[in-house]
């Protein structure tokens, strides 16, 4: 037993490693266009860590962590606007509101998965009476609120037009405005692009980090314990409330931070960036990726990314059989196809990735 | 009071559409168990179906009765091929299930009929007269639009107290052992179930392009929220508590986007004249806080 | 089975007595073949039940949110024709329930419960009654009565019976032939007269 549990962890250590050095190098191999997009993988990523602690571990069901995201997002866009910023845009912020006079934006992330992780902690008390279905249909209900929310506040949010940061000073923004961005360590510089994806993926990473050190830690075996049964967890000494409501914060922070990471990347956001499809997306992705284990997330990341991309890219190729490359190219059919694969996939893969994964991986383990 | 009284007319018109849809997801819920996140996509394509079936010639009211019964079947079917497979499966793969047709009809609908932006009926069926009791001016259509609703949730309740396969529908939701022992088959009626909520959906759908046009695939969107407040207020089990929270809430978001202004002089923060959505989410949320059994439905106690 | 017969089934928990009735009624996924009547049961619950076989599970099974009607109408549920008739026989054998029709089932008392149950097995016409632990949960004098019901129905109605019990005793006195179940095999079978007289049965489940 002890000599698999170790075979088990260096293997891992090793799927870790191999994982990081690929992340590391992969630029190199990809094209410009093709780093901004895994970037927005990185951003999917980071969104999907956070909501597997909130659905994979504790079982709390969310359709609303769109929602956190554009708490981020927006915290984000208006801290590096600033005062001065919003009053360019002819928009003005509350006095007491602490938007400060304007930041560098990568300092934004962490502030802003803050502020999100505060709003899920408010968010999170209230779910504590929610169980399963219903809780999923507030954050559902939530969701669908938000794109209108972000509208109403015109002085603030920008209304429709939400925030547009290339009005912001170059000092703020990192390379979006003139595309190169100057890395001091290396001494060398690189691409917009190269560096969002560099920046969303070390935020990734440094939160896979810290995840797991959650996860592993006695949170982490709360959460666990909470999963599998409430009431026994109760009755063992695990207060309920506490970790559940903790997990409904972390999960948020995590979406502010991706939602950050967004606005960094867009340098623009609006509450058209954060529409419900994107809620249910997150949803998806981690019911794919195979609930309570970090294994199946990056397949998750990928998954969302790029299976509608991915089907409207294969048609614009022309790799497709004649009759689906009009379907393909048609609005709606992304949908479709998503709609019809995410039910494959439960029936199929009823563990999402991660579950196949292991089903493969134990036998090979066994005979370790 | 004239102006009141016409709100709330209005207000019981939007009401009624809410209350098929919250109908519809109560009976669903009923059934199988299941919240069904795609019914208000549903009901749009229902509409599309009925839209496309006039412009290929079919008189207005023909076409409206074809596409319930289309819908009907169309119900039964998603819930023999698609639920039944997951009947058993966690809460969550239910809900991602649910999710998946929501993008599955979403989807369906532009890619056949596109995002354009159309008015079903093209010729308006019910008449747009209105007519006038002291002093209260009522339209023709929202009176309609109400007493149908009315009618067909009576049709419904007679068909569940009385005839043989209500009964037996509501054995096989509740008590599916044993009702398989008296010899009902309760796949089947569960798909019946399915089919009765997907043609609800399809009625709430017509009105509501009928109501508040345009015809569009988003339109079902902001109603399916509001069902769900309608559903959550009166019970999710309770259809009764459908009909009477869709009409309550009808009448209230109604009331309150006409007063807002009123409202917001009298020192309300907001303007909520615009804001019906997140509303009616706090409303969700306060009346799952406060009473989760809804108006009529029956306090549970958790096994443990 | 022979025709007409009452059969009863006994031994201690978890013999597998529930199990057989359930494997007979297609309830559990079953190996092998159940012949009724020389026909082959089908696997299914819902089919058998068409077969004019009726089984009234552990626990009654009542559809205890709807009336003391709805359930009986439930029963004939299988029948085409009108049920008036059928209504009628059960309300000769159970004269309460005509006064007590719209009552809810879940507020009957236990005794009642079972004769519903009873009941509602009977308005489907049935030839083979599976009748599982009749007497749960339920006071002696009440028990009696059911089993005489039942020794009523099988003599009146024809009604062949196979009766799961762990009350012995009871199920002796009113059933013709008995079996034996341990651990899942039949250890005894004969006549239930002699049974209630042989040695190892009177220790184990007669109490003396």
């Amino acid at each position: 037993m002890r000599r698999r549990d170790n075979v088990a962890l260096g293997a891992r250590a090793i799927g870790v490693a191999a994982f990081v050095v690929v992340i590391a190098i992969l630029p190199r191999f990809l094209s410009d266009f093709r780093a901004s997009e895994m970037a927005r993988v990185g951003i999917f990523f980071i969104a999907l860590v956070g909501l597997n602690i909130l659905t994979g571990y504790t079982g709390q069901i969310s359709l609303g962590h769109g929602a956190f995201m554009a708490v981020g997002g927006y915290a984000s866009a208006l801290l590096i606007a600033g005062r001065p910023g919003l009053e360019l845009a002819q928009l003005e912020a509350p006095d007491w509101l602490p938007v400060g006079d304007g930041m560098r934006d990568f300092w934004t992330i962490p502030i802003a998965a803050l502020v999100a992780g505060a709003f899920g902690f408010l968010v999170g008390l209230p779910a504590l009476r929610l169980r399963g279905l219903y809780l999923a249909l507030v954050t559902f209900a939530l969701a669908v609120s938000v794109p209108i929310l972000l509208r109403e506040p015109e002085k603030l949010t920008g209304g429709t037009n939400g925030l547009n940061l290339f009005g912001t000073t170059e000092d703020r923004l990192t390379g979006a405005i003139d595309n190169t961005v100057h890395i001091p360590v290396l001494g060398k510089d690189m691409t917009f692009n190269d560096w969002t994806y560099y920046l969303a993926w070390t935020v990734a990473l440094v939160g896979l980090a810290i995840a797991w050190l959650i996860l592993r830690g006695r949170s982490g075996r709360a959460f666990k314990a909470i999963r599998d049964s409430e009431v026994a967890a109760t009755s063992s000494g695990v207060s309920l409330a506490s970790y559940k409501t903790l997990a409904f914060a972390i999960s948020a922070a995590y979406a502010g931070a991706a939602g950050a990471l967004l606005t960094i990347l867009s340098t623009i956001v609006t509450p058209g960036s954060f529409p419900v499809f994107l809620s249910i997306q997150l949803l998806i992705g981690v019911v794919i990726a195979g609930l309570g284990s970090l294994g199946g997330l990056m397949f998750g990341a990928l998954f969302l990314y790029y299976l509608p991309v991915g089907i409207q890219e294969l048609a614009d190729i022309g790799s497709l059989p004649n009759g689906l490359q009009d379907a393909a190219k048609s609005p709606g059919m992304p949908s479709v196809i998503y709609g019809v694969a995410l039910i494959l996939v439960l029936f199929l893969l009823p563990r999402g990735a991660a579950g196949f994964l292991r089903r493969l991986l134990i036998p090979l383990t066994k005979r370790l | 009071m004239s102006e009141l009284l016409q709100q709330v007319v209005i207000g019981l018109a939007s009401g009624a559409i809410y209350a098929l849809l919250a109908l519809a997801l109560v009976l669903i819920h009923r059934a199988t168990g299941v919240i069904n996140f795609a019914q208000g996509e549903m009901a749009m394509f229902s509409t599309y179906i009925a839209w496309q079936l006039v412009q290929w010639g079919v008189p207005y009211w023909l076409a409206f009765a074809a596409t319930i019964a289309l819908s009907f079947g169309g119900g039964m079917a998603l819930q023999r091929v698609v639920i039944r497979p997951v009947e058993n499966a966690p809460v969550l793969t239910v809900v991602i299930v649910t999710l998946g047709l929501l993008l599955i009809f979403n989807g369906l609908a532009t890619w056949l009929w596109s995002g354009e932006v159309r008015t079903f009926p093209p010729n308006r069926p019910f008449p747009t007269r209105t007519f006038e009791i002291g002093g209260v001016v009522i339209n023709v259509q929202d009176i309609g639009i109400v007493l149908v609703t009315l009618a067909l949730v009576a049709a419904l309740w007679a068909f569940f107290r009385f005839t043989r396969a209500g009964l037996a529908l509501r054995a096989a939701a509740l008590y599916p052992e044993s009702s398989r022992l008296v010899g009902i088959r309760v796949g089947w009626m569960l798909g019946v179930g399915w089919g009765l909520a997907a043609a609800l959906g399809a009625v709430s759908g017509m009105f509501t392009a009928a109501a508040f046009p345009p015809l569009e695939p988003t339109m079902m969107q902001a109603v399916l929220i509001y069902a769900f407040a309608a559903a959550v207020l009166g019970g999710i089990d309770s259809p009764a508590g459908a009909v009477v929270g869709g009409l309550t809430l009808g009448v209230f978001l109604n009331l309150v986007g006409t007063y807002a202004d009123d409202l917001q002089n009298l020192g309300f923060p907001v303007n909520l004249e615009g804001l019906r959505l997140p509303v009616a989410f706090v409303f969700i949320l306060a009346v799952l806080l406060a009473r989760p059994q809804g108006l009529f439905g029956r306090a549970e106690a958790r096994r443990v | 089975m022979g025709d007409g017969e009452v059969v009863a089934v006994l031994g201690p928990n978890g013999a597998g007595k529930t199990t057989t009735l359930r494997a007979v009624s297609g309830t559990v996924t079953r190996r092998g073949e159940v012949t009724f009547d020389g026909k082959r049961l089908p696997r299914s619950p819902e089919r058998t039940a068409r077969l004019a076989i009726a089984h009234v599970p552990e626990g009654r099974g009542t559809f205890s949110e709807m009336t003391v009607l709805e359930n009986l109408r439930l029963g004939a549920y299988t029948r085409r024709n009108g049920m008036g008739e059928d209504l009628e026989r059960v309300y000769g054998f159970f004269p309460w329930m005509r006064k007590r029709a719209d009552q809810q089932a879940g507020t009957l008392s236990g005794g009642e419960q079972q004769m519903l149950a009873l009941a509602r097995a009977l308005m489907g016409r049935p030839r083979l009654l599976l009748l599982d632990e009749p007497s749960l949960g339920l006071a002696p004098i009440v028990v009696r009565e059911i089993f005489e019901i039942v020794r009523r129905l099988n003599q009146e109605e024809k009604l062949s019976v196979l009766v799961v019990e762990q009350n012995a005793t009871v199920a002796l006195e009113s059933s013709s032939r008995a079996y034996v179940l341990e651990a899942g095999k039949v250890v005894l079978e004969g006549p239930s007269a002699e049974l209630a007289r042989n040695e190892d049965v009177r220790r184990a489940y007669l109490g003396y």
